[in-house]
């Protein structure tokens, strides 16, 4: 069934669309930094962007924290409010069930089909961005000839470009995390609607009361519980030595709602009267 | 028993779909579901299929109780719940293979079982096109496909013929015999009499949600007590069948009261001509219509709704 789940997702052009549309945001940010050279001046602007202009190789990082408030949060929505609700809603959920598919072993392989979506969305951006980067603001200063120059990190303390690779590969496995979690509450939603539309905007409005609920001082003693709240943390990542309390925290805020939200999803789904 | 229940009932908030049906099916026959929209067809097969959960009662298909053992029995069911369905932006062909592969059973001889089951219902040739190109009755006919795979040994059916032309609907009717003559026990509940009438042994009428009936159909199509006769002289009939005759079109002639064989004897004594004599047998659809009421779908006024003339109902009207 996941690799069922697998195909139907790959051929899907929505999902293609959503991951073109991540990938050219940054890229059209690129194309406008490097032909006006008018980097937001540090502390102000998206993070890193002030930096990206020296040295192309942070470029991935600044692409990350363009996409991950709006955009990439967007794209999980459409695709995960879609997992149980679009079967629902175009019949094949029945049909599903009755090969039979059992309702847990469905949800399982949705919960994954998402998880291979943000992933893939994350390291799409991430790589698609690295090459723009490098392309338009090549490897920093000091490069040697033929390869790569030291990149600050926020602290001010360079990294090798080897260091910056794992820090990378870690940011992305951490938004991903995130994302998912995101994913999750989706196809939770998913599950109680037969309308996609209607657990894609339920997701939507699940970011934004979160958002909206952060700054809040009232709300300052449920804000480390929103899930809106860590995913900046990885930008500690880059920062030397790598500031892991908020990362931990974030991680186990993330799997909570992971767990949760498929708890609830599979609760909800086990015993629903499958009518459309 | 292919299919057995007992007492089964649905309700969905204050709405009773499904009533006390109590439905025996047995092993190898062309069983017909009927009823007006909305009597509880569907329902009453989305609960053997354990897609929707019954309020009480018990199931058991193939003799295993449902949906306790869906994993075991479903494989062995194919099933056409309300119309098909399919991924839209694939092809036929991908789509019984993606169906195919996700439920259980072996990725082996995947690809000429889709081929097969393709070739079954008249799509044999069918292209790459994704299947929102298709047509209703090519659609229909895909849905029938997806319901083949695997050699179910029960085929619960739901409206098979809906969207077929007239061609199609004789295809589909010759497919199914022949499946059914090789072991399938077919189930299908229509509300198109003259589909079950032409395809059935068995019939079960749905009316409101409960069972109004479930028999055989030559049990059903019992003689009314009434014969026709056809004469080339029906005046002559009438002269001497004095008031028995209650009705008459052309040269057909609706006798009561008289047994065949002495009408005929009596006609050609008094010397009329008789070239046709049969037994009249109600017909399916007089059954059906006895049994159950208007469906779902009819709405009618409520008595107390009535329009009174002279008083519109304005916002301080009685609700």
């Amino acid at each position: 069934m996941i690799g069922v789940e697998l195909r139907l997702m790959l051929r899907r052009r929505r999902v293609w669309l959503c991951w073109v549309l991540l990938c050219a945001l940054p890229t059209l940010v690129a194309i406008l930094l490097a032909t006006t050279r008018l980097a937001p001046p540090p502390g102000r602007g998206g993070a890193f962007l002030s930096a990206v202009v020296s040295n192309g190789q942070i470029f991935p990082a600044a692409a990350l924290a363009l996409v991950i408030p709006i955009f990439l949060p967007i794209t999980v929505a459409i695709v995960a409010g879609d997992t149980v609700a679009g079967e629902a809603s175009a019949g094949t959920l029945r049909y599903l069930l009755v090969r039979p598919v059992g309702r847990v072993r469905l949800l399982w392989a949705k919960l994954i089909s998402v998880a291979a979506f943000v992933l893939l969305a994350v390291l799409f951006v991430t790589l698609v961005s690295y090459v723009v980067g490098v392309l338009a603001f090549g490897f920093g200063p000091d490069a040697s000839i033929g390869g790569a120059g030291a990149i600050p990190s926020l602290s001010g303390v360079e990294l090798t470009p080897l260091d910056v690779v794992g820090r990378t590969a870690a940011t992305v496995g951490y938004l991903a995390l995130c994302m998912l979690a995101l994913g999750a509450v989706g196809l939770f939603f998913s599950t109680l609607t037969d309308s996609p539309l209607a657990a894609t905007l339920g997701v939507l409005a699940f970011v934004v009361a979160s958002a909206a609920l952060q700054p809040l001082d009232a709300a300052a003693a449920i804000e480390p519980y929103l899930p809106t709240s860590h995913w900046l943390a990885w930008i500690d990542l880059y920062r030397d030595p790598i500031l892991w309390t908020n990362l931990r925290e974030g991680v186990l805020v993330q799997l909570g709602y992971v767990v949760i939200a498929f708890g609830a999803a599979w609760a909800n789904f086990s015993t629903k009267d499958v009518t459309t | 028993m292919i299919v057995a229940t007992s007492g089964l009932t649905k309700r969905f908030g204050r709405v009773t779909a499904v009533d006390g049906v109590s439905l025996q099916v047995q092993e190898g026959v062309r069983f017909g579901l009927l009823g007006p929209n909305g009597s509880g067809k569907t329902t009453l097969v989305r609960m053997l299929l354990g897609l929707v959960h019954a309020t009480s009662g018990s199931i058991e298909v193939l003799g295993e109780p449902m949906p306790r053992r869906a994993r075991t029995v479903l494989p062995r069911v194919g099933a056409l719940v309300e119309g098909p369905a399919a991924w839209d932006h694939l092809s036929g062909r991908a789509n019984l293979r993606l169906l195919d592969a996700a439920g259980p059973g072996r990725a082996r001889h995947r690809r000429r079982r889709v081929d097969a089951v393709l070739e079954q219902v008249g799509l044999g040739g069918v292209d790459r096109r994704p299947v929102k190109a298709y047509s209703l009755g090519m659609r229909q006919r895909l849905g029938i496909a997806a319901a083949l795979l695997r050699e179910p040994e029960l085929l619960l059916l739901d409206e098979p013929t809906n969207g077929l032309d007239p061609r199609g609907i004789q295809e589909m009717r010759a497919l199914l015999t022949s499946l059914n003559e090789a072991g399938t026990t077919v189930v299908l509940s229509s509300h198109l009499l003259t589909e079950v009438e032409a395809l059935c042994t068995h019939v079960g009428v749905m009316d409101r949600g409960r069972l109004a009936l479930s028999s055989e159909l030559g049990a059903l199509r019992t003689p009314t007590g009434r014969v026709l006769v056809r004469s080339p002289e029906p005046d002559a009939v009438v002269g001497l069948l004095d008031g028995q005759v209650v009705d008459r079109r052309g040269d057909t002639l609706t006798v009561r009261g008289a047994e065949p064989a002495a009408l005929n004897a009596r006609l050609v004594s008094g010397g009329v001509r008789v070239t046709g004599l049969t037994e009249e047998r109600r017909t399916l659809e007089q059954v059906v219509l006895e049994l159950t009421g208007t469906g779902n779908d009819r709405v009618d006024r409520r008595p107390r709704e009535a329009v009174v003339p002279g008083r519109s109902r304005g916002a301080g009207g009685p609700r």
